[in-house]
This record gives C-alpha cells, sequence and structure tokens, in this order.
C-alpha cells in the first residue's frame, strides 16, 4: 500500500494519553488502561505493549490479554516482582516506535444472515427488557443511528471491515470495532436487563462493539442476526480449527457479508458436513495510512480479501 | 477401576489445578476453587499435588466404587460415610469394591475434594484435566456430573495407604465470618470517598449468585461512582468502562449496588469498573463460603499482600513435608 505523506491522523492519536495509567489487580495481575476511550489508536497502542512483552518472554509472565483500550498482564510475583514487571511495561511503553503502528494479521469475510427467524423469536421472548418494545433490535439500532432503513443500516454495519479487538468474556467470544470515523460508529445501548438466552453464533452489538456470541447463553446485546460460521469448537472438527478450538485472535480483520436465507442453509449443510471453510486471507495493516484516508484504505483491504 | 455416580450432589465436577495460558482467549484458569484443599487431597493419598479429583459443592455426590480403593476427603465440615458409617475427614480410608461413599449437606464450608488414589482419569485438554463449563469441554464430558456417569481412575501410587493424616494445625480456618484481604485499585480511584471508606467498614453477606465464575455480595451500602462524561465506547452507568479485562479475585460493582468477586471459572473481561482485587493467598477462603456468609474486605498494600502469600506458601510446604512420607 501506499506510502502516505500527508498524514491527517493527529486527531485520533492525540486523544490516545501520552502514557498509559498502571494499577496493579491483586499480588498476580498488572492492569494497564491505555484509554478511558475507545479508539483505534489506543487499541493499536495495546496490542504492540502485548507483542513486545510476549517477545520478551519474561519468566514469570504468566498471561498476557490485549482488550479493546487496556492489557492485562497475570504473572507470578514469586518469580517475577511486581515493581520489576511494572517498570519493563513502562520502559516498553516508552520504546514504542513505528512498529506499533502496523500488524501483520489476517482479514476474514464472515456470512451473516441479517434478520434471522432465531434471534427474532428470541426478541420476542424479551421484549420487556428493551428500550422500545415495539421494535425489532435492528429496527431500534437503525432509527437510533440516523438511518432511514434496515437496508441501509445493514449496508453501514456489513460496508466498512472491523478488528477484533478483544477475544474473551466466554471462551472463544470476539469484540469488534469498526474501521470507520468516530462519527459513523454504530452505538446502541444494552439491553435494559441482560437476557437469559441468546441463539449460538448470534451477531450482537452494545456500545460501540459487535460481537458473536460463542455459546448460547445469557447476553445484553442487541441482537441483528446470526452467521453459519462455528467460531468456538472443542471437538475442533473444522479445518480452520486446526491448532485451537477458538478461530479468533485480537488483531484480526472482519468483513460480515450479508447472505439470504437460501445461502445460510447451504452453508450450514457444509458445517455438518464437515467441508465448511472461511475466506482467510494475511494482510499487513497500517494505522497511519488507514487514518491518513479510511475508505481508501478499506477499499484496498477489501481487494486484498477478495484477491485481486 | 471405575466410579459410579449415583447421585451427583448439587454441583459436582472434576477439577485439578487448573489450565492456565488461555485467558487471553476467554478461556479461564478453572480448577478446583479451593486449591489448598485440592492439593491436600492429592497428598493423603499419593497423587501429584495437581491429579484432577472430584469437587462437590453443599452438597456431595453419592459414589459406588467397582473395585479397592484408598480415597480422602478434605474442604468442607461434612459427614462422610461409606456404606452408611461415618470415615474422617482429612485422613485417607481404603473402600472395596461395591463400597458406596456419600455426604451430608456440608455445615461449614462449602466445597470438599474427593481424591481417589491414582487420579480421576479424564481427557487432558489444553493441558488440564479440569472443567469448563461455559465452554463445555474439560472434565468429564465438558459438565458437571450426572447420575449414571462413570468415571475411570488412572493407577495409583505405590505410596498409597490408608490412615494417612493431616496435621490439625495445617487445616484451613472454616467459619461463618470471614475477612477477605483486598489490594484496592483498578477503577477505586471512581469511587466517591464515602464509598471508598463504606466498602472496607461495611459486612456483606454472600448472595444465593455464588458459584464457580464469581460470588456476589449484597448487604452493604450502595457504592457511589464520581459522575463524569462518559468516554468513548464506555456506557451510560458510571459503573461502566470500556470492555477489558477481569483479573482473577477482581471485584466488580456493577450499577453501585452488590459486589462480585470472580473466581477461577471468571468470565474474562467485561464492561463493568473494578475496585479491587481479593489478594491470591485469600482466594481458597471464598470457595468455602455459603450463602448468607458474611465478609469483611481488609484493605492490604502490595508488601501486604506478597506478605500473605509468602506465609501462605509457607504453611503449604510445611504441609507437604509432612505428608511427604
Amino acid at each position: 500500500m501506499t506510502n502516505s505523506k500527508n498524514v491527517k491522523d493527529t486527531e485520533e492519536l492525540d486523544s490516545v494519553p501520552a502514557k498509559a495509567r498502571y494499577t496493579f489487580g491483586g499480588d498476580e495481575h498488572l492492569f494497564i488502561e491505555v484509554s478511558e476511550a475507545m479508539s483505534l489508536p489506543a487499541f493499536f497502542k495495546g496490542m504492540a505493549i502485548c507483542t513486545e512483552l510476549q517477545r520478551r518472554a519474561l519468566p514469570g509472565v504468566t498471561e498476557i490479554c490485549p482488550a479493546n483500550a487496556a492489557l492485562l498482564v497475570r504473572f507470578d510475583p514469586d518469580v517475577i516482582a511486581p515493581d520489576a514487571l511494572l517498570q519493563t511495561l513502562q520502559s516498553i511503553e516508552a520504546g514504542l516506535g513505528d512498529g506499533a503502528l502496523h500488524l501483520q494479521t489476517r482479514i476474514i469475510e464472515i456470512p451473516v444472515l441479517y434478520n434471522d427467524p432465531w434471534t427474532h423469536e428470541t426478541q420476542m421472548r424479551f421484549r420487556e427488557r428493551h428500550q422500545d418494545p415495539t421494535s425489532t433490535d435492528i429496527e431500534y439500532a437503525a432509527r437510533i443511528n440516523g438511518h432511514a432503513s434496515v437496508d441501509e443500516f445493514i449496508a453501514a454495519h456489513s460496508g466498512a471491515p472491523w478488528f477484533v479487538s478483544m477475544v474473551g468474556f466466554v471462551a472463544g467470544l470476539p469484540f469488534l470495532f469498526q474501521m470507520v470515523e468516530r462519527e459513523r460508529q454504530i452505538e446502541v445501548p444494552k439491553y435494559l436487563s441482560p437476557r437469559t438466552d441468546t441463539p449460538k453464533l448470534t451477531l450482537g452489538h452494545g456500545g460501540c462493539f459487535s460481537c458473536i456470541y460463542s455459546v448460547r447463553g445469557a447476553g445484553g446485546y442487541q441482537m441483528f442476526g446470526v452467521t453459519p460460521a462455528p467460531i468456538f469448537d472443542p471437538a475442533q472438527r473444522l479445518s480452520y480449527f486446526k491448532d485451537l478450538m477458538v478461530f479468533f485472535q485480537p488483531g484480526d480483520i472482519v468483513k460480515w457479508k450479508p447472505i439470504d436465507r437460501a445461502e445460510y442453509d447451504r452453508q450450514i449443510a457444509e458445517v455438518e458436513a464437515g467441508t465448511y471453510a472461511l475466506r482467510i486471507v494475511p494482510v499487513s495493516f497500517s494505522l497511519k495510512e488507514f487514518l491518513a484516508d479510511p475508505d481508501g484504505y478499506n477499499q484496498q483491504l477489501l481487494k486484498v480479501l477478495h484477491g485481486n | 477401576m471405575a466410579i459410579d455416580v449415583r447421585k451427583p450432589g448439587l454441583a459436582t465436577s472434576v477439577q485439578d489445578a487448573g489450565r492456565p495460558g488461555y485467558y487471553n482467549l476467554g478461556i479461564p484458569l478453572s480448577g478446583a476453587l479451593d486449591q489448598q484443599s485440592l492439593l491436600l487431597a492429592n497428598l493423603l493419598v499419593g497423587n501429584d499435588a495437581g491429579a484432577a479429583v472430584i469437587e462437590c459443592t453443599l452438597l456431595g455426590p453419592e459414589l459406588q466404587f467397582d473395585a479397592p480403593a484408598t480415597v480422602a476427603v478434605t474442604g468442607a465440615e461434612a459427614r462422610v460415610k461409606v456404606n452408611g458409617a461415618e470415615v474422617p475427614r482429612n485422613e485417607s480410608f481404603s473402600v472395596q469394591a461395591g463400597d458406596t461413599l456419600s455426604f451430608d449437606f456440608m455445615k461449614l464450608g462449602a466445597r470438599m475434594c474427593i481424591a481417589v488414589a491414582g487420579g480421576i482419569d479424564v481427557p487432558v485438554v489444553l493441558g488440564s484435566r479440569s472443567t469448563y463449563g461455559l465452554g463445555a469441554f474439560g472434565g468429564f464430558k465438558g459438565r458437571k456430573l450426572m447420575a449414571g456417569d462413570k468415571l475411570s481412575i488412572g493407577s495409583a501410587s505405590p505410596s498409597a495407604r490408608a490412615g494417612k493424616s493431616a496435621p490439625s494445625e495445617l487445616l484451613p480456618p472454616l467459619g461463618k465470618e470471614v475477612e477477605l484481604r483486598v489490594l484496592p485499585g483498578l477503577y477505586f480511584h471512581r469511587l466517591q470517598e464515602v464509598s471508598m471508606r463504606s466498602f472496607f467498614a461495611d459486612t456483606w453477606t454472600v448472595g444465593s449468585e455464588a458459584d464457580r465464575i464469581g460470588y456476589r455480595y449484597k448487604n452493604g451500602t450502595p457504592l457511589k461512582f464520581v459522575e463524569r462524561t462518559p468516554p468513548f465506547g464506555a456506557g451510560a452507568d458510571p459503573s461502566n468502562i470500556v470492555d477489558a479485562g477481569y483479573p482473577y479475585g477482581s471485584i466488580q460493582v456493577p450499577g453501585g449496588r452488590e459486589p462480585i468477586i470472580l473466581h477461577r471459572d471468571a468470565v474474562s473481561g467485561g464492561g463493568y469498573a473494578m475496585v479491587g482485587t481479593v489478594i491470591s493467598a485469600d482466594m481458597d477462603l471464598i470457595a468455602q463460603m455459603q450463602p448468607n456468609h458474611k465478609a469483611r474486605f481488609v484493605e492490604v498494600d502490595m508488601a501486604g499482600a506478597l506478605a500473605a502469600r509468602a506465609d501462605k506458601r509457607q504453611r503449604l510446604g510445611r504441609l507437604r513435608a509432612a505428608l511427604a512420607a
């Protein structure tokens, strides 16, 4: 991709505090808040700190967990003193160069049946917990985000790609942050009170994050649709679970592809036959180039995804 | 040899020392909630310290053995019976083929570890035999035990024998009122000063939502957060944050109402501000709290947390030494 010299990235980059906030979670965790507010630069800085900490392979560091605009490090204080770890991380932060603005990752196409019957049935069962019991979740989200129709909303949700900015809550559940300017970010409140049920593989959205529910269970995010693609499988049945039962990794880029019911059913049959595969393409991402021209850069990414 | 689960008890699962290393993917540590009781049970029957045991909660299971075995039960206080006759806790004993092990309701404490010489032999998943219920993997078929399940047992060590017991001064105390030491931090600064004080001054009661994921506490003064303009992506309530990782033992307070302490099956992250973290030395104490038991949170600094950790490690060292024979 082009090496842009005309970078108009200052506003978003400056929204991240110069120094992260460090605080201990008991005697075994160091929590690093890069920024109180979510943004791609904050996520990138957190990822860069994680990557460098991982590279150093410090004895006593047992878990390194990036999450949106923060990271969590678990350590054994019998092996590495809390203050020594703190100083190491502060020096990693201070030494982050431009490397912090690049990511070797992959772009993945995830098919979505928006407005599916299963999340619709679930919404109807929990309507009294919703802000607007007379709308569906997607109608409500479209309206409060200023879209004239559900179709227009789906076009916005599936138009620009998303970053997986955290994997967690439960096993393999990705949180995703859309790669558009803040004014275009989709924001919705969570349900007034959480549902006790959410279909497996529901595409949800709460605050500024989308997610895919990896397992059936409780949830508070608005429900927009469902994907046929398994994303968590302890039995590791499909080829893309060859290495691990969890598919998504923080830093993955996701492009939603709206599909209809016939296509959904066809893909489910492939899942059941064990032949299902996803379109997954390696890509390198530059935050500076992206911030200089988000739409143009996203078009480039989609070309990479589709091999042209 | 195998164990036939005749009755499952309230919440019984296979657990070991845990599954570290996958929290970044939302897969928590799991493992016996009371790790000291796990260690003790395994040492009593000659197992490796981290062998898989049966962990039961409040009401134990009824288990039938199809071959002779050496067994030990540690943790909460309840009558332990073989074919209806009481056997000692915290001491290894023998069972014969056809014997049935059963339990009365736990009087003090909330969890027991049932170790069998040779360990519970379930498949190792991501380095551990522990059950992770939300992810439906590990342990026996990824779930709590049910009537009719049959558990395989590994090969017992030649050193396994009945009559091995733990020195009583090395057993953890069980009580209905517990002090939990807390390192304030994370988002503690977002509390109003009055709430920083009341959090540590109040006595809190374990609510009915108390399980391997977390313990919810009630009956304290609701906590007030400092008002603020919500940062982008955080959510409107002052107790909300941009979703972030949750440490084990961290204390979140949704809406400021009821503190929730996450334990070894923790959800790995979310959007609620945490006000501090229970120190590692006191996590086993939470595992033994029943609903309606009372807790006070006692403020410590990092030096205090590390001293408590060293003290606990020393006690466990003495336990290992005492049972090495």
